[in-house]
């Protein structure tokens, strides 16, 4: 197990640098100037455009400016944004929010999901497991921009239970909406995932067995169905981690949200490589530690998995 | 047999019928059923899959199929009406008065807990866990035969064998003292010596503890040597009952006539078939139709930090098979005897030695003498629910090989297939079917219909009947001893049970880790086996005393 997590932090190193460099050259290959689109398409003479390509090392070839960005990034330097401001500071002020968001958002679907998929598997059949399994269906074939808009105008304006936008402070009071939005798609899956865990375990002949034991029902459920059930839901919670991370975009937008997503998206329309860089980064080494976690626990959760 | 003197009975099934409820409206599972277990008593129920012997024993302890009901008759558990108990009385009665050992020990234990977590949950629902519940766990598990319990309730049911979690099952089952003990086919998934101590030890368990027993087996011979009573159920009804040795020397109905005749560890030889495979072998006796010599196979075993064991699955194994016959390889689990068939098959590479076919060697064959030599030798594997594909038409599985091969066009194909058909016994109509429409019998004919669509001149038959029941398994037997009598082929047979060999065999290899024991004809190794190891497996038959 020891050995396996090495590895596996070992193998981090060739994955960010090669991410990195595929993104770098991504924003680089982007067709578009960002020096007009700094200066916001006004004339500028030939002398300060030249002394801005120098600052943004832009007037070197690709393989200067990467190795330039490499060279800094071992000093902890990220570069600086168009605007003048530290990419780090950025990041620092964008990352906790996004965090705290894809946090709860995974708190939302992890409880709400199993629970409803436990009930659901339980009662395979009966009006409450139809019930949800409808609901479930909508949510996915609904689009989250569609879904934000309305839960923003009913619970938020309508309604009045939740504020329909965020501050800059970005509270967890005023995120459980966007959480909610952005939780529920990925509950949805977990709940149908559960349910058929469920079903599937609930069958198992040491389920029976564990019955003809003399046990209670509700240890019977607690014990021998829940913790099986639970193995590829974990995984799915887990990897889902990193995509809630990266995927807050549109949730973000609509929510007004100072996150990752707001600043990945600004950046890229504006072609500032520093920001896409360090933010994409970050997100990898975010997403292969979620798949790492994952992995450990799933050897926790089933002890006929053994990493060598 | 402490209780025998208390004349009431424990266990009263009266007029039993069971219900499933299925899309296709109500099925009666189980009609008219009655039996009686008196305290102490062992009583056997036996019968063919679908029979309903185990439905009948899961209502007694309430663990029917969520759409399965009690439609009419009576459960008397030491004089209470249970047939419509609800499940907070079954609770209580299940672990301490009524226990439950399952069929199958692989996947009766939850995989996620320890065995020790399992037996104490036991122990602590029935409030028999005492104060020191570790100590007791380690007690119940030794007392099950458990060797070493204390440390091996620290495991997981994946570090045991098949054997030690039937015990742990076992051990389950009895832990908590009851009075009635459900056994259901308690041993069918384990090798016969070992089944063979599981149900001594069980024996003497209950009539240490005055359990009474009800066993559920598909084996007659395992229920005559095993119960006072045997009851033979077939298609969900009590064909006939009685004491277990009178039921078998005597029996009335003609279904338990059928179910002593076919079955294999009660069967005599089959004098017709053994004649004429005796004069084979001396007609051919000069010309081996497949000759190993010294074959070995070592798998290497990945024990993490790059580290390797090796572990020799096979070990200088030599032998041959005469044309036109059948050899068995016989051996446990682990014996290697199935690795030997997928060297044959070419499946698997051999690691040294030699397998001569015909006189060539298969181990250099190029790809194109390897194509032409899978024409010439055909598998049949044991399950016949995971060896045909179900998205394939029975046309479409057994003319695979004929289109593959390049043979015919497509009408004289479909033809080939009717014919093919015709010789397993099938009727011509089923080329439209599918495997799921199939019962296994007809499934495994099938795989033998696919086997010999190239004509091939030799069958691996690798466990090919042991998934069946006893009188699919002898018509299975009977069709591929005429096949054998027809078009001459050549069998390697891989089994392990002895019982089988008896009826289809010719020359025994009996393998035992990895090494050839013994090789001798059928008659040298059943009246005169020279080695323990065959001795003790011969006697693990069960039933092979009796008649």
């Amino acid at each position: 197990m020891l050995s396996f997590t090495f590895k596996r932090f070992l193998q981090l190193i060739p994955v960010f640098f090669g991410a990195t460099l595929l993104v770098y050259f991504l924003v680089f290959a982007t067709p578009g100037d960002p020096i007009t689109a700094l200066s916001g398409g006004k004339p500028m003479t030939p002398a300060v455009e030249a002394s801005l390509r120098a600052q943004y090392n832009l007037d070197q070839p690709f393989w200067i400016q990467y190795g330039l960005y490499l060279k800094n990034l071992v000093t902890l330097d990220l570069g600086m944004s168009f605007s003048g401001q530290e990419v780090r500071d950025l990041l620092i002020r964008a990352f906790p929010v996004t965090a705290r968001l894809a946090v709860m958002a995974l708190a939302i679907e992890a409880v709400f999901g199993i629970l409803f998929g436990v009930i659901a598997g339980m009662r395979k059949g009966k009006w409450f497991d139809s019930t949800v399994l409808f609901a479930s269906l909508i949510v996915i074939a609904v689009p989250t921009f569609v879904l934000g808009f309305v839960l923003q105008y009913v619970v938020g304006v309508e309604l009045g239970w939740a504020k329909p936008t965020v501050s800059g402070g970005a509270t967890w009071g005023e995120l459980i909406l966007p959480a909610t939005v952005l939780g529920l798609v990925s509950l949805a899956y977990v709940l149908r995932l559960t349910r058929t865990s469920i079903i599937e375990n609930k069958q198992a002949d040491y389920v029976r067995t564990a019955t003809a034991k003399g046990l209670s029902r509700g240890r019977v459920v607690n014990v021998h169905i829940l913790r099986n059930s639970l193995i590829p839901v974990v995984t799915f919670l887990g990897a889902d981690l990193g995509s809630l991370m990266g995927g807050a975009i549109v949730t973000e937008g609509i929510f007004n949200v100072p996150g990752v997503g707001s600043l990945l998206f600004s950046a890229i329309r504006k072609g500032e490589i520093p920001t896409v860089v360090a933010v994409v980064g970050v997100l990898v080494v975010v997403f292969v530690l979620a798949n790492l976690i994952v992995d450990m626990l799933y050897a926790l959760l089933d002890p006929r998995i053994r990493y060598a | 047999m402490v209780q025998n003197a208390d004349p009431k009975p424990l266990l009263e099934i009266k007029d039993l019928a069971i219900t499933f409820s299925t899309p296709d409206g109500p099925v009666n599972a189980v009609r008219n059923a009655n039996l009686t277990v008196m305290p102490g008593e062992t009583v056997a129920i036996v019968g063919e899959s679908g029979s309903g012997k185990s439905t009948t024993a899961l209502a007694a302890i309430g663990l029917l199929p969520g759409n399965g009901e009690v439609s009419a008759g009576q459960i008397l558990f030491d004089g209470e009406d249970i047939s419509k108990a609800s499940e907070k009385r079954f609770v209580e009665l299940r672990g301490n008065h009524i226990g439950m050992v399952p069929q199958d020990p692989m996947s009766n234990l939850n995989p996620v807990w320890k065995i020790g977590f399992q037996v104490k949950e036991t122990l602590k629902a029935n409030g028999l866990a005492g104060n020191n519940p570790k100590q007791r766990v380690a007690q119940v598990l030794s007392d099950a035969g458990l060797p070493d319990a204390a440390t091996r309730a620290n495991q997981y049911p994946h570090e045991f064998s098949g054997g030690m979690r039937q015990r742990a099952l076992i051990a389950i089952g009895l832990a908590c003292r009851p009075r009635l003990l459900i056994a259901d086919e308690p041993t069918s998934a384990l090798d016969v010596t070992v089944q063979q101590q599981i149900l001594d030890h069980l024996d003497t368990m209950t009539s240490e503890l005055g359990t009474a027993v009800l066993l559920i087996t598909h084996d007659l011979g395992l229920a005559a040597e095993r119960a006072e009573k045997v009851i033979v159920m077939y298609k969900g009804q009590v064909v006939e009952s009685g004491p277990a040795l009178e039921l078998l020397r005597n029996p009335q109905h003609p279904y338990t006539k059928r179910l002593i005749n076919s079955a294999p560890s009660l069967a005599a030889q089959r004098g017709d078939k053994h004649e004429l495979a005796v004069d084979q072998v001396a007609a051919q006796k000069t010309e081996p139709l497949l000759k190993i010599s010294n074959l070995t196979k070592v798998f290497d075993i990945r024990r993490g930090f790059g580290r390797k064991d090796k572990f020799t699955a096979v070990d200088k194994v030599s032998f041959e098979i005469p044309k036109g016959t059948t050899t068995a390889v016989v051996g446990e689990s682990g014996s290697g005897k199935s690795t030997i068939a997928q060297m044959v098959l070419n499946l698997l590479d051999a690691t040294s030695g030699d397998i001569v076919f015909d006189g060539q060697a298969i181990g250099k064959l190029s790809e194109r003498d390897l194509f032409k030599y899978r024409r010439r030798v055909q598998p049949i594997f044991q399950d016949p629910y995971g060896s045909l594909d179900p998205m394939y038409s029975i046309f479409r599985t057994i003319e695979e090989p004929l289109r593959i091969h390049g043979i015919g066009n497509q009408a004289s194909r479909e033809k080939k297939v009717k014919e093919l058909l015709d010789q397993v016994s099938m009727p011509a109509s089923t080329m439209h079917r599918f495997p799921n429409e199939l019962s296994g019998g007809q499934r495994q004919r099938i795989a033998i219909a696919r086997a010999l669509a190239l004509k091939p001149e030799m069958i691996v038959c690798d466990e090919a009947v042991s998934a069946l029941d006893v009188l699919v398994q002898a018509q299975v037997l009977e069709l591929l001893d005429e096949l054998q009598r027809e078009l001459g082929l050549t069998y390697l047979f891989i089994t392990h049970d002895l019982a089988v060999v008896r009826e289809i065999a010719d020359n025994v290899c009996v393998m035992e880790h990895g090494q050839m024991v013994e090789q001798g004809t059928v008659d040298e190794i059943f009246e005169n086996a020279k080695s323990d190891y065959t001795r003790n497996l011969l006697a693990a038959i069960p039933g092979a005393s009796l008649i």
